[in-house]
């Protein structure tokens, strides 16, 4: 007996309609809106277009140039940024999420979240100038506790890790407040009437059932990270090599001429990028996720 | 023009350059066959004259302009080069309005403008480029040929035989210093490297971007053994700069210079010398100097777009602009317009205005395009590593 999905659609007697078709708007969005500019990406990534007759030729010219010296310096720079956001923020927007949680003030806790929701939007340009009217060369922190001559200097890479943190933990909080949430009470007193301690608890149940949310709030700390451009233009420059920046300084500017393609490749090595960091989260994640149902 | 241009860039010019990139697909709008092309009294196409001769003289150019009624230029901050200024008194003498859009955009997104809507009612009549983008505009064939009745007195080495495209202004490479919190300020790229300047050393942008920051770095070069032919101890020089801590990597911007976080910047002298009667205002006094040990001089280009929606206004714009009177605004905007030294040798300058210049002295030379090209080449690629950190 043959049973494709149709048949058996048929055969269940219903009129059911087979699964991809209510999903064909959103499949139809998505190919306009990300295939026509992937493959636009694509196609610049991989020719170089003669000035002069106006032909273009297919090449990994671009690509081989954006995967050495000071191109991959760059890339390099934002994956490392991007990590070290990423993990720190995970870190502490947890520790500080399940403090909240934990908090017998429920005032404290809405308010909290409230603040969270409002920081995790705060960026760009005016996020940056906030960090340096405070603690840039003449901020008001600098001056008064004159930091400068204890050799503080915010314009560095660990400068910017701390302003992207500022709206990294909250959005960990955000995400990982439900979670916590989902951790039953009698979880843990059935642990404990078994006799485990608080570590064991944590070790063989708590954070099991955490990972899924830990590692989703990694890779979008990640990618907020890897992605962010205004904050640091603004306040770093070209101190900290991002790739972000690189991009900008090919694609738009009085100097560079004909580096538009490179700059398109970058954005390629963007994406396999997020790609690699998206493939070690999502069989973790699948894993996992069965003990949260 | 980059310097203020990629100011706020940020996040505006990326949006906008990944705007048109997404945008050009789908909205490849119908060529318009517009209002504009038509042909002047005397039948000449607007879209070919090469010379106001062609319209059968500047009166005949005008009345074409006038029917058009209007010009689209782009790219043009108010507060640059007195382009404010200079919008004003084109649309008082002549009544035609200027629609001025995305004013701080860069010479690259002026090109790409150029490209993408090409044959449109609204891509830019004109463009004002930084010098190796007119090169490489006309090269690929974006610019229409036009002399200005100045044309001759333009110096050769400041445009194109045919009249693709010629220098309209320019300025040197200055350092503009805050004297009321710094106790004495820097006159040279040697003095930038003492003690007291720590933390303070900013540039107008990043110099594999803003055209100013990278003359910057020539500049630097100049004054630290270096030559057209040589970049590397311009980089070498900021590195010392970075490693003694006094590289300031925030953009100055007029806000920052307010604030006080950019007490020292190295920009285009017009930039910093137009800052100084704004922030005056506000209780700073913002000096300029022309660095004694690293003199480089550079102007930015007009050109005429190839389809221009508005081919005689196009064409006026640029007859206006090398008049004595247009000269003579930029002048007023603290920079140095390219008929300066004509205009001073015939009396039409405004003495006033040529006054309040930062004095400089010896002559400009200016490098090839070749040489240009090879310095980028070696910014692009040590830029970052030299203050990387």
């Amino acid at each position: 007996m043959t049973t494709d999905a149709g048949t058996a659609v048929r055969d269940g007697g219903r009129t059911r309609p087979t699964g991809w078709t209510a999903a064909l708007p959103l499949l139809v969005f998505v190919a306009l809106a990300f295939g026509i500019p992937v493959v636009a990406l694509l196609f610049g990534a991989f020719t170089v277009r003669d000035p002069a007759t106006k032909v273009s030729a297919f090449t990994t010219a671009n690509m081989t140039e954006s995967l050495r010296g000071n191109y991959l310096a760059t890339l390099l720079g934002s994956v490392k940024l991007s990590a070290v956001v990423a993990v720190l923020g995970a870190v502490l927007g947890t520790f500080l999420a399940q403090a909240v949680v934990t908090s017998r003030f429920r005032a404290l806790r809405e308010s909290v979240l409230t603040a969270s929701g409002v920081l995790a939007n705060f960026g760009g340009v005016p996020l940056a100038f906030v960090w340096v009217g405070t603690l840039g060369n003449s901020g008001v922190i600098t001056n008064v506790f004159g930091l400068g001559d204890a050799g503080w200097s915010l314009y560095n890479f660990w400068g910017l890790a701390l302003v992207y943190m500022y709206f990294s933990v909250p959005l960990m909080v955000l995400v990982v407040v439900p979670a916590l949430d989902g951790l039953k009470p009698q979880w843990r007193e059935a642990a404990g009437n078994s006799g485990a301690t608080a570590w064991q608890y944590w070790r063989h149940v708590g954070i099991p059932v955490l990972v899924p949310s830990l590692l989703g709030g990694v890779v979008l700390l990640f990618g907020g990270a890897f992605a962010a451009y205004a904050t640091a233009k603004a306040m770093v420059g070209s101190t900290v090599p991002l790739v972000t920046l690189q991009i900008a300084d090919a694609l738009t500017g009085d100097v560079l001429i004909g580096h538009e393609n490179i700059a398109l490749a970058l954005s390629l090595d963007m994406i396999v990028v997020a790609g690699l960091v998206m493939a070690v989260y999502l069989p973790l994640q699948k894993r996992s996720s069965r003990w949260l149902r | 023009m980059i310097a203020s241009r990629v100011r706020f860039a940020g996040l505006a010019a990326f949006l906008l350059v990944g705007a048109t990139a997404c945008g050009a697909a789908p909205t490849t709008a119908a060529p318009s066959a517009s209002t504009s092309g038509g042909g002047s009294a005397a039948g000449t196409d607007a879209r070919t004259a090469a010379s106001a001769a062609d319209f059968g003289g500047l009166d005949k150019l005008v009345e074409a302009a006038k029917k058009e009624g209007k010009l689209h230029v782009i790219a043009l901050p108010p507060d640059w080069a007195n382009y404010g200024k200079i919008i004003e008194a084109f649309t008082a003498k002549y009544g035609i309005a200027i629609e001025s859009e995305t004013p701080d955009a860069a010479s690259a997104d002026e090109i790409n403008a150029l490209k993408t809507r090409k044959g449109q009612d609204r891509a830019p009549d004109v463009v004002d480029v930084s010098q190796s983008f007119a090169i490489s505009g006309a090269a690929e064939g974006l610019f229409t040929p036009y002399k200005v009745q100045t044309w001759d007195k333009i110096p050769d080495n400041q445009k194109e035989p045919s009249g693709l495209w010629f220098n309209d202004y320019g300025g040197y490479v200055s350092i503009g210093c805050d004297a009321k919190k710094i106790a004495t300020c820097p006159e040279s790229f040697a003095d930038l490297l003492k003690p007291e300047y720590k933390g303070k050393v900013a540039m107008n942008g990043n110099p594999t971007q803003s055209g100013s920051a990278f003359a910057g770095v020539y500049a630097a070069a100049l004054a630290n053994g270096g030559s057209f032919d040589d970049i590397q101890p311009g980089l070498d020089f900021f590195k010392k700069l970075k490693a003694a801590g006094n590289f300031n990597p925030v953009e100055t911007t007029p806000a920052t210079i307010e604030k006080g976080e950019t007490q020292i910047s190295i920009d285009w002298d017009y930039n910093n010398a137009a800052y100084a009667p704004k922030m005056a205002g506000k209780g700073l006094d913002w000096k300029t100097v022309i660095p004694s040990d690293g003199k480089y001089f550079q102007l930015y280009a007009q050109a005429i777009n190839k389809d221009a929606p508005h081919p005689a206004a196009a064409r006026l714009w640029q007859e206006f602009l090398y008049s004595p009177e247009g000269q003579n605004l930029y002048l007023g905007g603290f920079a140095r317009p390219v008929l300066l030294p004509a205009m001073k040798a015939d009396g039409t300058v405004d003495k006033t205005a040529e006054a309040n210049l930062p004095p400089v002295e010896g002559e400009p030379t200016f490098p090839t395009e070749a040489q240009t090209a090879k310095a980028k080449e070696v910014l692009t690629g040590g830029w970052s590593a030299a203050v990387a950190g």
